[in-house]
Order: C-alpha cells, then structure tokens, then sequence
C-alpha cells in the first residue's frame, strides 16, 4: 500500500518588493495512514508555508515546485475547482491557529459547521445537522444543541477552537494540519484541546500534521518529528529518536534553549547569530553560519543526508564524529536568597474596577479586573506573577508601573506613595519591558533615538554624553553599534527586544516589569534574552517582575511566585516549594497542565515499551 | 558563559534589510499610477510657478478686434492665439496657464488649512478619548449635516470674494476626512506599548503626541492632502462657476467654464479646454494619493 501523503523536493519562492524570497527548499515529507508527524521550527522556518501549499493556501504571487502524491493521486496534476471538490474538506482538512479571527462573525456556528457537508459531502441539510451536534458533543463543547444556533462572539476561544476542529471533522478527512492550533490559548485550555486531537485522531484513524514552535506538545503528541530550519528540513525521525538523540547540531541547540521544570535551572543554551535571509541562500549548509562545528565542507557544498527512515539528518557529523549531546551546566547564582533586603516597590490592597456599559443607557457593569492584591518586590529579587489571560496580572503590572491608577489601595516605591512621585522621579525607579517587540518600538525611530530617549526626557546629559551612554547601554544587551541606525523594521524580534531592554535599563532604574517579555519570541530566542535578563540582574542588582503564563520560565527566572486568578491573589511564596508542592487547586492545575519537555521520559517509556 | 550570543564576528555580513524610506521610495518606482499621477502634479505646478515665463500673452490684455478666435486646429485658427481667445479677445492658453496658479495655491492652500484643523481634532480626540472625543465628534456630525458648498456660497457672499477668503472657506469646510482618519490611526497607536514606554519614561502628553504618534500620522496625513487637494480645487471651480469665487478678470478655470458657457454651442473649445485642465489636475491628485496609499500601506499590496 502507497504512504498516504508523499511531498518531494517541494520549494517555494515569495516575491517580495526586496528580492525573491525562498521560503522552502527541497522539503520532502511522507505520511502513513493514522501518522502523526510533528514540524517543528522556529519562525520564518517554513513550516506553515509547506503546510499551506498543500492546502493550495500560498500567497497570490507565490511559486511553488515539487511534487505532492496523495494516496497515489499527483496532486499538481488537479486544478484548484477539482482539487477543492475532491480533496479539501473530503480528505484534507486544516485548523489554524487564530480561534478569534477563523470563524465568521455573522453566521452562526451551526451554519458554518454544516454548509460545506450539505454542498460537498453530499449530506441533507438535517444529516449535516445531526452529525454537527454529535461532533460538537465528541469535542467538548457542554449543550451542543442550543450551541448551533450561537454566534462565535458568544464561545471563549478554547470553544471556537473545540467548533473548528468540530469543522474541520464534518467529513472525516483521512488527513488532518493543525497550524499552531493552541498557541493562542491559555496553559489550561491548550491541554485539553491536545489531548482531544490525539483522541480524535485514534479514535477516527487520521492521519495529522501538527505544525508547532512547541517541542514539548510535539514530543506529547507526535509519532514523528520534522525539524525545519531556514526553509529546509533539517532532521526528521521517530518522535522519540529525535528529541532524546538529537542528530543535528541545531536541534541539538534548540533542545538545549528549552528551560525545564525538573532540577535546579541550568544556563540555557543560546544558539548565536541570527535566523539566515533567505533572499540568497547559501549553496552550503544553511545553518552552517551559527553552527560551532562548522568545518570547511559546510560552507562549499551542501551536507548529504544520512541516517535510516527512523532517523535522518542533513549534516556531515556522523554519529562516532559528533559530539554527543549534553545538556547545560546548572546555575545556582540567581537563586541566592535575601533575607532582609530593602523592598522596592509595594503594592497594597490594589483593586481596579471597570465599568461598561451597553449603549448610552444600558445597564452598568462593573468588572473587577484586581481584587485586594497586595505584593512587594525586594532589592534584587525575581518576582514571578502567574496567570492566565484576564486574570488581571497585565492591569496590576501597569499599576505596579504607576501608568493607572487604582480604584483603590496604593502602590510604594521605595516607601514613597507612587501619586506623589513626579513622571521623571518615577521613571527612574521603575521601567517596563512589554510582551510584543513589534509594537513596543515606535517604527519612524532609529534605534538610537529609541533608546536614548528616556535620557532626553530626563534632560540632565548633553548630546556627546547620551551618545556614549546609548553606546553603553546597546553594548550591555550586546547590540552591535552598526545598529545605531537601522530602523526596527530592520531587526529581528529577539534583538527589537535587546532594544526595548537597552532603553529600560539606559537610566539605571531600580526595578524592572517584564510583562511576558519572552511569550512572543521563539525557543532559542527566548533562551537568549532570558540569559541576558539574569546577567544583567546579577550585574546591576536590578529587582524584577516577570509577569508570564509558563511556568518553565517561572521555575528558570524566578526566586518567589505569586499566582493569580480571576483578579485575586491565591497563592504566593518561594519558588522552590510553591512548583513541587502548590498547596492551591489551581496551581497544581497549572502546573499540571504545562507541557513539559522531557525526552528522558520518552526513552524509559521506549525501553518499557 | 562561552555562549555568549555574539553577533557579528563570525556570522557573514548579511544583506541589510532596506530602511522603510528605501523600501517606499523602491515601491514608488514600481507603482504607475502614483508616477503618472505625481508627473502630472509635478509638470502643472511647473506651469503655474513659471506662468510669467511660457505664457505667449497677457491674460488680461483684452482685444475687441480678435475675439473668440478658433483655437489653431480649428479653420481660421493661427500661430498667434494657439488655443484662441475668449469673448473679450484675451490669450486663452495664457490664461488657462495662469488660472493653474489660482488653482493649485487654493487646492494647497484649502488642503492645508483643513489639515490643520482637522489633525489637530483627530489627535486630541483620538489621544484622550472620553469628552474630548465626544466634543469633537459633535463638531464632525454637526460639520457633516451641513450643506457644504451651499454654506461655502453663503459665507463667500457675506464675506466678500477675494482669494484669501475662497482659500479660507474652504479649507475651514474640508477638515472632516482627516479627522476620522487621524482619529482611528492615533487610538489605535496610543494603545501600542511603544506609547506606554514613553509614558513610563515620563514623557507628557505632549511629548508623546509629537514625538510618539504624529511622526507615524505622516504617511496618511500626505494621502489625504492629495485626495483634499482634488476636492478643494473642484470646490473652487465650483464656486467661480456660480459667480461667488473668484472674480473677474483674474484668470480661473471654473470661472473661463461660467463665462464660456453662453457661447458653448458655437465655440465648444471654451468650455472643453478649461474642464480638461480641471480634470487633469484633478486626476493627477488622486492618481497620486491612490499610489501614495499603495505606496506607503504597511503590508505593501500590490
């Protein structure tokens, strides 16, 4: 019997106003029936571009060459009305990874789930309907029956997710790609909807292609795993071989940036460099340029691939050559201890009400956002403030800030009530580091204007005097200088976030607030400013709150954790105790529910097995 | 700590990515309508600005004996008067050449009043929200329920007509368009994290309005000015042609359409010639403010 799905040498080139753009090169991908195959990569890997160029989804002007078997048909050989007819919905289908934008706002969930059944799959308008309640019940969704007749503005967006997945079942493709489907979703809620997929799968014998950053959801729920890297696939094996014997020097670095729950936090390995342009990419090896060994060969000509169908990679290092690979050395300097040190800011009984109201005359709402929280931060310490969204963490860290002010209760820095602190004075004890790099440098600015601008506020230095200490302070997140000039648009995101550091820390103040500062970057990316936070807290002495949802990075930052929930403060104490033994309900949930990467517990189950 | 993410030494050069101004100006190259529309802005701006210069007579020497004369492709059309004369023998390509000069400073100048005006009001509404957002949308619905030309016309004849006060009623009239714009683009900015480090660096109001929002305003502001532009010209126009805008003898091209119409039967190229600069002028502002648009959309569209 022929493999469900056959990809060979797929490429495909974008057209951008800089230059022609080679989003994927040579990628080859097979599929068995009821396989599910994991591609990982970070972004700009290429993973969604392949994936959608299966669904015939590519931009407009895309081009794309190779050739896509599916159970034995040449699927180039279709034009896009056959294609659609006979395979999309029928035997491929697709859910991606934005619930909020992916259904129609106008129509109702029932109407959406059943029209392409009833136009394509040849169901009656009332079998359609019958089968839609019975899929909606399979993935979750409590009363299913009422639910058709719902809008998606009234489902949570762990429900549209739970209906998308209802939809993309309708009829029972023997090929599912999920694009990130839990990215967006809350720890929690993200559990239970992969673990559902893996369910469903089984249960209907699907095959699944599950398109992820995530290393740990793809060693939870994959049998195979594809790495991708730059547009190319870099290693591709048995979900097990790959991540507890990873081949290829990259993924060996990846793994190595992931931070753990288990042990004391070690340093995490930060890949160095940058992802390659892939305007022109180079005719060696594409990750030869960040790779620590690279050899002569990398550069001239591009690796071979070696390794059996269980395990590939493209690399020259075979196995008796290649380093074996070694997790990082554990630190232990952050997690020292301050018994008496001085607080810096206090925060005390902050609560925040917001009131809404529908319409001019409608009934008020009052929504309280923080109820009662009381924290401090200490000299030198790293605050982790856990929750998931709407849990009010964001609206206590702009509070903390001094940007709003509470409804009620007062904020202290330093022991002097934050309402009596000047802008500048305040400016100077506490500065924030926001999640998304893309929207927290004003793009008609030069980095060099960026960062010094708090200085210029401030107004105390002359032109000659900021210039050197935007220098300092662009040395001290390790930006090179030739960057003074570039736009942000012409960085990655890791470093806009160096930048966004970089203008913090450019007045030296006391304490940082990190609002999720790594939640939108990739792994390796993540573990490089995660590096550069602790060192620079060990440098300065600086007092942090990291407000995140992750508890890896809680357990690799952290030295006490407060959790939060629905506005309220439930639970908080050393880091140590509150992650071995929560003594809150939720919080074990929370820590239960966090994926955790651990190949060491795939091998065992491998050698039990 | 040998790890240490270093980025330069050993990763070669890359090609630098483009800076969004090389990236624009790349896109204005590639973008048609905005070049056609930009030469024609460009070449009539020329004309008007060297009027004195190409313009083969005086606009407003008037000749009895050679009056409506046929424009040279027309019988008994000549050298002298190349697009003939009007009803009172004057030059009419002189004074089509001169009418692009009250043209183009009534659409700047109309153009840049309603900015004013109206950039202002989008910020502070978009930046404060709450009752200042309220007052000012008051003040939009209130200026939209207004018959605008009709209003122009009363003012104009209140007032009295001269230029400055066509340029002024106009201008004070055509403020809505940016204001809707700056208004939705400065919420949606001032809810960026980039505002909020600014504010958490201390910076006011106002500081952060000039140097955090307005700079990221340009872009649009320059689109509507173009597309503003066509409109206040065509206000203009329309205004002369009732008899409230410009006066005679000074040269307008909705004016020359009002004093040709009695002799349109009979001398067509009266009416046809000014309504074709009109037009031109007219296309080349929304061929340009459509290429702007393109041009400096961020996603690029093509």
């Amino acid at each position: 019997m022929s493999k469900l799905l056959e990809i060979n040498n797929l490429s495909v080139w974008l057209p951008l106003p800089a230059g022609r753009l080679h989003a994927v090169r040579d990628v080859s991908i097979s599929l068995d029936r009821g396989e599910a195959l994991g591609i990982v990569g970070e972004s700009g890997s290429g993973k969604s571009m392949s994936a959608l160029a299966l669904m015939r989804l590519l931009p407009q002007r895309a081009e794309q060459s190779g050739k896509m078997l599916f159970d034995g048909t040449d699927l180039s050989g279709l034009s896009d009305t056959q294609y659609a007819q006979q395979f999309l919905g029928h035997r491929i289908a697709m859910i991606f990874q934005e619930p909020m934008t992916s259904l129609n706002p106008v129509y109702t969930i029932g109407r959406q789930l059943t029209e392409a059944a009833v136009r394509f799959g040849g169901y009656s308008q009332r079998a359609a309907w019958d089968r839609a309640i019975g899929l909606l019940d399979r993935v979750g969704i409590p009363d299913p029956r009422p639910r058709m007749s719902q809008y998606p503005h009234q489902l949570s967006g762990g429900q549209r997710q739970r209906v998308m997945i209802a939809m993309a079942l309708m009829l029972e493709p023997e090929l599912l790609i999920a694009d990130e489907p839990t990215t967006a979703l809350d720890v929690t809620v993200q559990a239970q909807i992969l673990d559902l997929l893996t369910d469903l799968r089984r249960e209907m014998g699907m095959a699944m292609i599950l398109i992820t950053h995530d290393l740990a959801v793809v060693t939870e729920q994959t049998d195979r795993v594809a790495v991708m890297y730059g547009g190319e696939m870099i290693e591709d094996g048995t979900a097990q071989s790959v991540m507890a014997a990873p081949a290829h020097p990259y993924t060996q670095a990846l793994l190595r940036a992931i931070p753990r729950m288990k042990g004391a936090p070690r340093r995490l390995g930060a890949i160095p460099g940058t992802v390659p342009s892939l305007m022109q990419p180079p005719k060696g090896c594409i990750f030869a340029p960040r790779c620590d060994f690279v050899q002569e060969v990398c550069i001239e000509s591009r690796p071979p691939e070696i390794g059996d169908a269980d395990h590939s990679c493209r690399c020259i290092l075979t196995d008796d050559i290649r380093p074996a690979f070694t997790p990082a050395e554990p630190i232990n300097n952050h997690h020292i201890v301050l018994p008496n040190a001085e607080v810096v800011i206090t925060a005390r009984d902050i609560t925040q009400i917001y009131h809404s109201r529908k319409g001019m005359f409608g009934p008020k709402h009052e929504i309280r956002a923080v109820d009662g929280v009381s924290l401090t931060l200490k000299r030198g310490e790293t605050l982790a403030l856990v929750g998931e969204s709407g849990s009010g963490k964001s609206t206590l860290a702009r509070i903390m800030l001094g940007l709003a002010r509470p409804t009620s209760g007062t904020v202290e820095m330093l022991g002097r009530p934050v309402a009596d602190l000047a802008p500048l004075e305040r400016a100077s004890l506490v500065q924030p580091i926001f999640q998304d790099p893309y929207s927290s440098l004003n793009p008609r600015r030069t980095l060099a204007e960026i960062i010094e601008r708090p200085l210029v506020l401030r107004g105390d230095d002359d032109t000659q005097s900021r210039a050197t200490k935007t220098r300092e302070a662009m040395d001290m997140v390790r930006l090179p200088a030739r960057m003074m000039y570039s736009y942000p648009s012409q960085i990655s995101g890791g470093q806009r976030q160096r930048v966004a550091i970089a203008r913090a820390l450019i007045t030296r103040p006391e304490a940082l607030v990190c609002d999720e500062p790594t939640s939108a970057l990739d792994v390796s990316v993540q573990a490089q400013i995660l590096n550069l936070l602790q060192d620079l807290q060990a440098e300065l002495g600086l007092s942090c709150l990291v407000i995140t949802h992750d508890m890896a990075v809680v357990h690799q930052v952290a030295n006490r954790v407060a959790v939060m929930l629905n506005g309220k403060l439930i639970e908080e104490g050393n880091c140590d105790s509150v992650l071995s033994s929560p003594t809150n309900d939720y919080t074990a949930r929370l820590l239960a529910a966090a994926p955790q990467f651990r190949p060491e517990l795939l091998t065992t189950q491998e050698a039990t097995a | 700590m040998t790890q240490v993410e270093n980025f330069s030494t050993t990763a070669p050069e890359e090609a630098t990515p483009l800076t969004p101004g090389q990236l624009m100006r790349r896109r204005a190259m590639g973008h048609t309508g905005f070049l056609i529309g930009a030469g024609l802005i460009l070449g009539l701006t020329l004309i008007a600005i060297f009027a004195p210069l190409i313009a083969p007579h005086d606009p407003f020497v008037q000749s009895l004996s050679s009056r409506m004369l046929p424009p040279i492709w027309s019988e008994g059309g000549s050298w002298d008067h190349l697009l003939g004369t009007d009803q009172n023998g004057r030059d009419y390509l002189s004074r089509l050449i001169y009418g692009a000069r009250v043209s183009i400073s009534i659409g700047l100048g109309a153009a840049t009043i309603g900015m004013l005006i109206g950039v202002t009001l989008g910020v502070l509404a978009g930046y404060f929200g709450g009752w200042v957002d309220h007052g000012v949308s008051f003040l939009l619905t209130a200026q939209l329920a207004l018959p605008g030309l009709l209003l122009a016309m009363a003012l104009v004849f209140i007032i009295g007509p001269s230029i400055w006060v066509v340029i002024c009623i106009i201008g004070v009239l055509h403020w809505t368009y940016y204001l809707v714009v700056t208004r939705s683009a400065t919420q949606r900015i001032r809810n960026l994290d980039f505002v909020a480090a600014a504010a958490a660096s201390g910076a006011t109001p106002r500081q952060i309005i000039w140097h955090e929002i307005v700079p990221n305003l340009v872009s649009q502001i320059i689109v509507i000015f173009t597309f503003e532009l066509g409109i206040a010209i065509l206000a203009e126009a329309s205004l002369s042609f009732l008899g409230v805008g410009i006066q005679p003898p000074t040269p307008s091209w909705g004016l020359m359409i009002a004093e040709g119409k009695q002799a349109m039967f009979y001398r067509p190229w009266l009416v046809v010639l000014p309504g074709f600069c009109l037009f031109t002028l007219v296309i080349g502002a929304n061929l340009m403010g459509d290429g702007l648009r393109d041009i400096t959309a961020p996603e690029g569209r093509n």
